[in-house]
């Protein structure tokens, strides 16, 4: 597909003059969801959801989250010069889209950061036939078949029950995965306030103002120390075994993370209680999405691709590695600078 | 399987031994009969099966997987076992789940089972399985599962359910089998306790109190006996008319590892519990620690060991002889008894540990600072009337350890701790100068996490990270500014270390914030003081 080209920007779409989560600041910039390594700052133009439009301000600051915002919602049709262009839910966090081309017949579908697996946070991910799909592949091995994330949560709520003297403070990243984490808390059953790092709250009010109950949120830093006992807090995962859990009565560190799904990883991140709950497609989501859109054709921007494009082979679909580098794996830094 | 994988993989990632105990009871009270047995057996480290080889596995795997793909995946998850428990994938992940076996339904279909039908009931298993499960099941089948709880854990979690000493526990084991069905019988109050009759069980061992805060000039010299503490492991040799065994003070049979202990006792024929140190003794001399280490490092010693490092005991003290229980006596008479023994069989390998004469505790203290040989520690401070009571009690025995030696040295690294202490640097990586071809440099003698306070921890992790040159992975490099004083019980040549030299037992005994690090000592300095 000659229309979309890669450059040292990022993915350009050259009859429409615009970029698909640029790497550096451009004249016009689709962002596909608020993460910091998709959504940076200094973009002339964005266009993107509301939704992701307000994490964008959230996060970076009005006057930096693009001079102009083009608010786009999801299946609102506009055309940049020949390009029919539309945003369809991709299921990853608040705002999360697939970015939809058609020019002269053909269509492509750039879908960032996706998952599959329920999310009461977001728009479950919609899938849109094309003749090229552009898919992430940071699950892309098939040992990353990952659990059914209310399962996950029963063990977390089992682990609170059995060590009541004891404080659980799951780290968890600031944008999606804490909202859904409290999300799916709620869902499994548990009401009591949950305590939350400083710089996982706003994040919080912001979902909240976008209509997504999250329920008795309070400040963790602001708590007194026995009030925390038994419950459970949320933090970054930078925070979860460094000085600001001292704070915590005896805690109990766990990491809400697909990466935690291999034992090495958990074990290098010191994990007492593993989480394994992605905002990512896992390897069988991965491929089935990829067959589903019907594309002949599909570009991996980021993760590992080689078995990817190895399975994807074996089913008579051709795939690129593009090798976006900056788009970082779901992993402590890619949260770092936004959420501090 | 389902709940003993669960167990498994809480147990893998928890350091702190209370949670570990809650795990065990909540497993122990849940899990029917006989699983949880045979749970138990896979703790004690008597599970073992080597049903399913690794070739076995991956071509299992194949069946379901692209070579390549599994090739990826194993590289990226660096375990086999891991890699498949991961990877599987249902023929026919529609229907229904059929039930995932039970642990005692894998121990006994697997023992009976002819070898050629392994991979047809494997592959029925990790079908029915989650990733958890089919974890376990693989490391258990492949006989390398391990379990992140001791045998003496287990022991206290259902010590603990049945509210009776861990020790009334240990006192049954040895006698008992998987899947201990008369052991859970008992702990729930539904079985009389097992009668260990005349195998050769576990005596849970007296242990003493260190000496500290305590005022000598208020004992009586004529109540109290002293003994050399020697610098060995201590052990209790077991022989019944079932046989003999060689335990640590933990309950860990290490006969295996001492064959030459356990020969002499069956050459003996004599039915008897004794305590003693268990040392090398070469040529009537004790050995430095480190020999006696090679030999705990094997679990079966080569013929060369048991000729260049023989394995000697120094007795303690008798706790049955002919089935009589002495352990109520006083300490003299039991003595008394000991000596007797001693003198009729003329044992090999065996000596009395001395009693040591003195007047008063000025002449002893005196003793006790002159001691410098190998396999000293100390001395040890027994009350002439004291029963043998297991545990620590405080009062009748002590050990007075010899004051420790000590070393000016300069923090290189750190690493943080575990548990309570993971968000602290609590583990520092020491050395000392050394001049080559003219330039002054440091290393490392050894490590130390403990010996200090809280707030001295609190003042050690803030200068760490003030003071962080470099990182590699969880160790911080730190700038050659802080000295701290090591105390150590003692040094030895070793070649774990670039610097050559070990320290036994190293820990903080101060923080030196008024030396400067030049001030700090040398190794040439260090070798000609200890070694």
């Amino acid at each position: 597909m000659e229309w979309l080209e890669l450059k040292p920007e990022g993915l350009f779409c050259a009859p429409g003059a615009f970029y698909i989560d640029p790497l550096q600041p451009v004249a016009h910039a689709v962002i596909t969801h608020g993460h910091s390594d998709h959504a940076r700052p200094g973009h002339d133009l964005v266009t993107a959801t509301p939704e992701t439009l307000a994490i964008m301000r959230l996060r970076m600051g009005e006057d930096r989250a693009g001079q102009s915002q083009q608010a786009l919602g999801y299946g609102d049709v506009i055309s940049i010069g020949e390009v029919r262009l539309w945003l369809a839910p991709a299921g990853h966090v608040l705002g999360s889209a697939q970015v939809v081309m058609e020019y002269r017949g053909q269509r492509a579908v750039v879908s960032g950061d996706y998952k599959r697996a329920l999310d009461p946070t977001c728009e479950p991910f919609e899938v849109v036939p094309c003749d090229l799909f552009v898919t992430e592949a940071t699950f892309g091995l098939p040992v990353f078949r990952l659990p059914d994330p209310a399962h996950e949560i029963a063990k977390l709520l089992h682990d609170v029950c059995l060590f009541p003297e004891r404080t659980h403070v799951v780290g968890c990243y600031a944008l999606g995965k804490c909202q859904r984490l409290i999300a799916l808390l709620r869902d499994g059953g548990y009401h009591e306030p949950l305590w939350l790092h400083g710089a996982l709250l706003p994040m919080c009010n912001l979902y909240e103002s976008f209509g997504i109950p999250l329920g008795d949120l309070r400040s963790a830093t602001a708590a007194e120390k026995g009030e925390m006992r038994g419950g459970i807090v949320l933090a970054p995962p930078s925070a979860i075994a460094d000085r600001w859990a001292r704070r915590l009565p005896d805690p109990v560190v766990c990491l809400a993370s697909g990466w935690m799904h291999v034992r090495q990883r958990a074990k290098a991140h010191g994990v007492e209680l593993p989480v394994v709950i992605s905002d990512h497609a896992d390897w069988d989501a991965l491929l089935e999405t990829c067959q589903a859109t019907g594309a002949k054709e599909i570009w991996v921007t980021h993760g590992r691709e080689d078995a990817l494009i190895y399975a994807l082979g074996k089913m008579q679909i051709r795939g690129r590695a593009l090798r976006l580098l900056g788009y970082e794996e779901e992993d402590e830094q890619a949260e770092q600078g936004a959420s501090a | 399987m389902i709940e003993f994988a669960t167990l498994l993989e809480r147990l893998a990632f928890t350091p702190s031994r209370n949670m570990k105990l809650a795990l065990l009871k909540e497993y122990f009270s849940m899990a029917p009969d006989p699983d949880r047995g045979y749970a138990l057996a896979a703790m004690a480290g008597s599970l073992s099966f080597a049903a399913a080889k690794p070739a076995m596995l991956r071509a299992l795997a194949m069946e379901r997987i692209d070579p390549e793909l599994f090739t990826w995946s194993y590289d990226y998850v660096g375990d086999l076992a891991e890699t498949v428990a991961l990877i599987w994938r249902r023929e026919t992940p529609d229907q229904d789940t059929p039930a995932a076996p039970g642990l005692a339904e894998v121990v006994h279909t697997l023992e009976r089972l002819p070898k050629t039908d392994v991979p047809d009931v494997v592959r029925e298993w990790l079908d029915a399985c989650d990733a958890s499960s089919r974890y376990a099941l693989l490391k258990l089948i492949t006989g390398s599962l391990r379990v992140g709880a001791s045998a003496r854990l287990a022991k206290t979690a259902l010590a603990e359910l049945a509210s009776v000493a861990a020790d009334d526990i240990e006192e049954v084991w040895h006698g008992l089998e998987a899947p201990y069905g008369p052991l859970f019988a008992w702990i729930e109050g539904k079985g009389p306790k097992p009668d260990a009759k005349d195998a050769p069980v576990f005596r849970p061992p007296m242990l003493a109190q260190p000496l500290e805060n305590v005022d000598l000039t208020a004992f009586n010299p004529g109540e109290w006996r002293a003994e050399w503490k020697w610098d060995g492991i201590r052990v209790q040799l077991v022989s019944t008319p079932q046989g003999e065994r060689v335990y640590t003070r933990t309950a860990e049979d290490i006969g295996k590892a001492f064959p030459d202990v356990l020969a002499t006792m069956q050459d003996l024929g004599s039915r008897v519990v004794l305590d003693g140190e268990l040392l090398v003794v070469q040529g009537g001399i004790v050995a430095p620690f480190a020999e006696l280490q090679q030999r705990l490092n094997r679990k079966s010693p080569t013929a060369s060991m048991l000729r260049d490092m023989p394995a000697g005991i120094r007795l303690y003290d008798i706790l049955f002889e002919d089935g009589e229980d002495l352990r109520s006596l006083p300490f003299d008479i039991r003595r008394q008894r000991l000596e007797s023994w001693f003198s009729r069989l003329n044992p090999p390998r065996m000596a009395l540990s001395e009693l040591i004469a003195f007047q008063n505790f000025d002449d002893l203290a005196k003793l006790r600072e002159n001691a410098r040989s190998e396999g000293i520690e100390g001395l040890m401070l027994k009350k002439a009337d004291s029963p043998y009571v297991p545990g620590r009690p405080r009062g009748p025995w002590w050990k007075w350890k010899r004051e420790p030696l000590t070393v000016d040295a300069i923090v290189m690294y750190a690493q943080r701790g575990h548990g309570k202490r993971s968000s602290f640097y609590s583990d520092y990586t020491f050395g000392l100068w050394r001049t080559v071809d003219g330039e002054r440099e440091l290393v490392p003698i050894g490590k130390a996490y403990s010996g200090f306070t809280d707030e001295e921890l609190k003042f050690l992790d803030k200068w760490v990270r003030d003071h962080t040159t470099k990182r590699f992975g969880p160790v911080r490099e730190v700038a050659h500014g802080l000295v701290l004083e090591i105390a150590f019980d003692a040094a030895q040549y070793s070649k774990r270390h670039k610097s050559g030299v070990a320290l036994r037992f190293p820990r903080v005994a101060r923080i030196r914030r008024d030396k400067p690090v030049e001030d700090a000592d040398t190794l040439e300095a260090f070798i000609r003081a200890f070694l």
